[in-house]
């Protein structure tokens, strides 16, 4: 038994606490952040950022940054807007979706800035 | 006005094509439409034998009755419209078939099947027949109930986005007490899958009845979302002897506020799965459709019924998620068809491509897709091409590959997590996932030891036998 390694989630270690869509791998470099945004736009989706204090973070409804950037495909004003959000929000997490208005759906979901978890 | 009625009536046996072959017919968009795999009786010409499957499954007898100048024959006959070639069948031929909208019932899956695989199966003129596929007019269409939420309402409640969804059937399938049934849901849940599920036969046994498993099962997921800040899931099976009881155990599913329930839409039986389809929308629950029984219907390529038409009866009955096969794992499974009955699960429109097994046109109009899950013998050696295929708006559904990990299932689950992100990571940045499956996996698991000893574990075990059930293709 020695070699079985315990799984180490705690009730009592926010550090437990997910975040949906890749908050099983590691922090993305932004150039990998850089791809996932070119991603929504290769599909058309329309890009949108939303925020929130950590411990509000399993409402539906997080706070929209501005409106949903409807249109736009420019990956360096798409990624400026999230750090922008991102400075204004410091310890919230914020999240970037890409909206497709064909099925009302989100085509992406991720969170780009991960806050302190409570 | 009617015109002056033309025909006598003239008792006895009569060939069906001379009523039921029409190759000069033009189909209407309202019509039924029909395709059977037909090997006929050796010496039963095509047409006539074509002709003979249009009248049992709509209007005819074996003779003339004088009832049946009583009525409009010509407006409520089925009519056989198209034969053609199987490729790579000598014997056996397609047999396309019309059935007008007034001989249907509106809304009624069950109607509709008991004409067109009703007496005519096993009728004694034909040595086989296969129902391959169906097109379901609008009318049709609109007047069934459909999923009670479908893909993105379902998403939404969930609030998972951007990726496949993945899931866990607890095993040993029979045999564990409840509280112990509940720990291997919490481990898993808490290791980071979405859903876990009870195998299709457990529902009360006397080693664990509902009600207990619905509690220890209610308590796992409560406490692996708070632990893990995410929404999770159980499939709690519904399926019970009676609908008294289905709905008794919907009842009390719905009151400790599971979010779905599941059953298994051919052993309950049609009706029976309309019903609890209906009362999942009213109760806002979310309904998983397990396929007991489908491959004695259709794994045997030239009798029975395709199950791309098992398909389409499910998303008309209604289901949020539905067992599409793997293709990679250890359940039969062609992969162009396959992706034909999902694309059948999930799309507004779905056009004809005989690629895929897909004969007609079919318009879904507004109704709601239904989620495909992949279920049987995979484990994240799999991951890369179950992304690639099924996309993702699908269930990933583990079993062995989550509960056999060295670790247990909490680990397990980790693991398949990780893969899954790692490869819809990779998707996304435009790698090709089949190709570079081993290196993206493996780059993922130095981050992830539970991911590192899940790929030594099933390093080797690969499913590759023949696929009995395959696409008509010609082959010499």
């Amino acid at each position: 038994m020695s070699t079985v390694q315990d799984y180490p989630s705690r009730l009592s270690d926010p550090a437990s606490r997910k975040m949906g869509t890749f908050s099983y791998l590691p922090e993305m470099t932004s150039d990998q952040i850089r791809k996932q945004v070119e991603w929504i736009v290769r599909h058309g989706w329309n890009p949108a950022i939303e925020h929130t204090e950590p411990q509000f973070a399993k409402s539906n409804y997080w706070y929209m940054w501005k409106l949903p950037m409807f249109g736009e495909t420019d990956v360096d004003a798409i990624l400026a807007e999230l750090s922008a959000c991102h400075d204004a929000n410091p310890g919230h997490h914020v999240r970037l979706i890409g909206y497709d208005n064909v099925t009302q759906g989100q085509g992406a979901n991720m969170v780009v800035y991960r806050g302190t978890p409570v | 006005m009617n015109a002056q009625p033309k025909k006598k009536y003239d008792a006895g046996v009569k060939d069906y094509r001379s009523t039921y072959w029409e190759p000069d017919y033009s189909v209407k968009e309202t019509d039924i439409l029909a395709v059977f795999k037909v090997i006929p009786q050796p010496g039963v010409p095509r047409e006539e034998a074509a002709a003979a499957v249009a009248a049992e499954s709509s209007t005819g007898t074996w003779t003339t009755v004088w009832t049946d100048l009583l009525t409009d024959l010509d407006h409520y006959k089925g009519r056989a419209y198209r034969v053609e070639d199987v490729p790579g069948h000598d014997e056996a031929f397609y047999a396309f078939i019309a059935y007008p909208a007034d001989l249907f019932e509106e809304g009624s899956v069950v109607n509709v099947f008991t004409s067109l695989v009703g007496n005519v199966f096993g009728f004694k003129a034909v040595r086989s027949l296969r129902l391959e596929d169906v097109r379901f007019p609008i009318w049709f269409v609109k007047t069934c109930f459909g999923p009670p939420h479908g893909i993105h309402v379902e998403r939404d409640k969930l609030d998972k986005y951007g990726r496949p969804l993945l899931g866990c059937t607890i095993k040993p399938k029979l045999g564990l007490s409840a509280k112990n049934y509940g720990r291997a849901v919490y481990e898993c849940l808490r290791g980071g899958l979405d859903f876990t599920k009870d195998d299709e036969n457990v529902n009360s046994q006397p080693f664990m009845r509902w009600r207990d498993r619905f509690d220890f099962c209610q308590e796992a997921i409560e406490k692996s979302e708070r632990e893990t800040g995410e929404r999770k899931g159980h499939y709690m099976n519904v399926t019970a002897p009676t609908m008294e009881e289905v709905y008794k155990r919907a009842e009390y599913a719905k009151e400790i506020g599971t979010p779905i329930i599941m059953s298994d839409y051919i052993t309950l039986g049609w009706a029976a799965h309309n019903s609890l389809s209906k009362w999942c929308r009213d109760n806002g629950m979310l309904l998983h459709v397990h396929r007991a029984m489908h491959a004695v219907i259709d794994r045997n390529p030239n009798h029975g019924i395709n199950f791309r038409v098992l398909t389409k009866l499910l998303r008309l009955l209604g289901g949020d998620h539905l067992h599409s096969g793997t293709v990679v794992g250890k359940l039969e499974g062609d992969r162009a068809a396959t992706l034909g009955w999902i694309d059948l699960m999930r799309d507004r429109f779905v056009k004809e491509d005989r690629d895929r097994g897909i004969f007609f046109d079919q318009d879904w109009g507004s109704m709601p897709g239904v989620f495909p899950v992949a279920s049987g013998g995979i484990h994240v050696w799999h991951m890369p091409a179950l992304v690639s295929i099924f996309g993702n708006d699908s269930v990933l559904q583990f079993g062995g590959g989550t509960l056999g990990h060295p670790w247990g299932n909490a680990a397990g689950a980790a693991a398949n997590r990780v893969a899954l992100e790692a490869c819809v990571q990779a998707r996304n940045e435009g790698r090709e996932i089949e190709k570079e499956g081993k290196d993206i996996l493996q780059k993922a698991a130095v981050h992830s030891p539970e991911l590192r000893v899940a790929m030594e574990t099933w390093k080797e075990i690969k499913f590759e036998f023949d696929t009995v059930d395959k696409l008509d293709v010609q082959h010499r």
